[in-house]
């Protein structure tokens, strides 16, 4: 009941990230059961799925956080946990405290842990990338603003820059467009599809109705996970996810639904 | 004031308490920047009730075994550090009943040093100015533990700088960059430890963690970086000790008690300046 579309020749590229036959369980409570993926490189792929359906599990199943009960995870064909150093990670923002006294680039700057010298300040060339990952996301001008002070839209770009300050081969982002308003979504999703020209992006997203419009692969996770190209996410694959008819929108769609 | 001054110029004490005072603030602005960031209060108070087990230990060993060496000071460093890796382990391994058992710990450590000093022959006095802090008894000898523990808090402090913030502000990002987020939380449990040694002399362990909190709290709401913030709690940390011991020499205070109130009431006034300024702004 798994798929696997990434740009073809998929078969002839190592696969960035792939799962197989992937169980889950946080103690009785079965999450997701015979996930099998496979990503490629440059692909830029969206989780989705209802709450509860597994989604930021198998994001952390992706980075180590979490470990399966049952079959295999390699990113960049090791354990997740020896690829952490290729991963740009950017976890919820809601969880952060949004009164903590940091500014903009010293945010950006943790990107540099684990690549940065192991004691003292950081380098100028930690500086030096830091500040080409927040030129990236377009806040270059903003370092020296307090995190407090940032709009919801800012804060995400500050922690996709913190992501990219890595230098990762793979940034997975978990929901980066939550409580955000429909045009600044927007946004995010051409800054990560100009991203995922370089690297493999992978995120999760409660929302279908936007992922078609940048987005190549969809991943539709709800227990087990159903594997698509967004171009073929028909209504059919919706409904069988969220078990009726969403009402979909930027949603074009065109050919069979490779799904069965 | 100028009695105080006055004072100060004639009598030695009243010098090494000001110096006890300053140092303390340094490790106090530092470290207390940490506690309230990483929102460890809790924790850090319970370190510091441990410490009482400590010092009633050292005293007990001083007055009926003669290990006159053995200062209530040297005493508070040992618990402080055995009390902050138990603690810290515990908090790490049993996230469900964390609470439950740092309150255990935080009383039963007081309880045995209330035990040890009531089977130390002598008077109450030592208890009190334990629990409550005497500034204007620090010797040569604890000054010199003091300034020695400073050098390393801080030291640490700021070597590590980097990799506390990263912690302190998300803890999960960190450990997916290979920081040892388990280490740097203990390392920072053990400074916090050897921070509420520093300032047992100036405020006591009860009072402790208000001047670990307070002076940072303050430096929190106005400053923009946790760097900053440091300094400025540093700051205000000196600004408490050597008011609240200049306001309660003349009428002979408890200089550990004014110097609290004293926090207190600076952490009132900046919410004040805060809630003021804010709706200022939006007119």
């Amino acid at each position: 009941m798994s798929g696997s579309v990434g740009q073809p020749p998929a078969q002839s590229r190592e696969a960035v990230l792939r799962l197989q036959g992937v169980q889950f369980a946080y103690g009785d409570l079965s999450v997701l059961q015979d996930v099998n993926i496979a990503i490629h490189e440059r692909d830029f792929a969206s989780i989705v799925g209802p709450n509860g359906g597994g989604k930021t599990t198998l994001l952390k199943l992706l980075v180590g956080l979490l470990q399966p009960r049952a079959g295999t995870v390699e990113v960049f064909g090791v354990a997740p946990q020896k690829a952490r150093g290729r991963i740009g990670y950017m976890p919820q923002h809601s969880q952060l405290d949004a009164q903590f006294p940091v500014c903009v680039l010293d945010v950006a700057m943790m990107g540099r842990l684990g690549i940065t010298r192991p004691l003292g300040p950081y380098t100028r060339e930690d500086r030096d990338v830091t500040r080409r990952a927040l030129a990236d996301v377009g806040l270059v001008e903003m370092e020296r603003r307090p995190f407090s002070a940032l709009s919801g839209g800012q804060r995400q770009r500050v922690l996709i820059a913190r992501a990219l300050s890595c230098e990762p081969d793979l940034l997975l982002l978990d929901e980066p467009t939550a409580s955000l308003d429909l045009r600044v979504q927007d946004d995010l999703y051409e800054l990560l599809g100009r991203l995922s020209e370089k690297l493999t992006v992978v995120l999760v997203s409660h929302d279908v109705g936007f992922v078609s419009k940048f987005v190549k692969t969809v991943i539709c996770v709800n227990r087990t996970v159903h594997v698509h190209s967004s171009r073929d996410l028909s209504k059919e694959a919706i409904i069988q996810l969220y078990g009726r008819d969403v009402r979909l929108l930027h949603h074009e769609h065109q050919g069979p639904c490779t799904h069965t | 004031m100028t009695d105080f001054l006055d004072a100060l110029s004639r009598l030695s004490l009243l010098r090494y308490a000001l110096a006890t005072g300053l140092l303390a603030s340094v490790a106090c602005g530092v470290i207390g920047t940490y506690v309230v960031t990483r929102r460890i209060s809790y924790i850090a108070g319970a370190i510091s009730h441990c410490v009482l087990a400590g010092m009633g230990f050292a005293r007990y060993m001083q007055v009926v075994h003669g290990w006159s060496g053995f200062t209530p000071l040297w005493g508070a460093f040992l618990s402080a550090i055995i009390a902050s890796v138990i603690i810290g382990l515990v908090s790490l391994r049993a996230k469900q009943r964390e609470d439950t058992v740092i309150g255990a710990i935080w009383s039963v450590g007081m309880a045995i040093g209330v035990l040890f000093i009531a089977r130390t022959p002598g008077f109450d006095q030592d208890l009190m100015s334990y629990l409550f802090g005497n500034i204007l008894l620090v010797t040569t000898g604890d000054l010199w533990l003091i300034a020695a523990l400073d050098v390393i808090v801080v030291g640490t402090g700021l070597l590590f700088y980097n990799k506390f913030l990263a912690v302190c502000f998300d803890e999960e990002f960190a450990r997916l960059r290979g920081v040892p987020v388990d280490f740097y939380y203990l390392l920072l449990l053990i400074l916090t430890a050897l921070t509420v040694v520093v300032l047992v002399k100036v405020v006591g362990i009860i009072l402790v963690i208000a001047l670990l909190t307070l002076p940072a709290a303050v430096a929190g709401q106005f400053s923009k970086t946790m760097m900053r913030m440091m300094i400025w709690a540093t700051v205000l940390c000196v600004v408490t000790t050597s008011g609240g011991l200049a306001i309660s020499y003349r009428p002979s205070l408890p200089a550990g008690a004014t110097t609290i109130v004293l926090a207190g009431a600076l952490y009132l006034a900046a919410l004040a300046i805060r809630r003021f300024s804010f709706s200022m702004g939006r007119r």
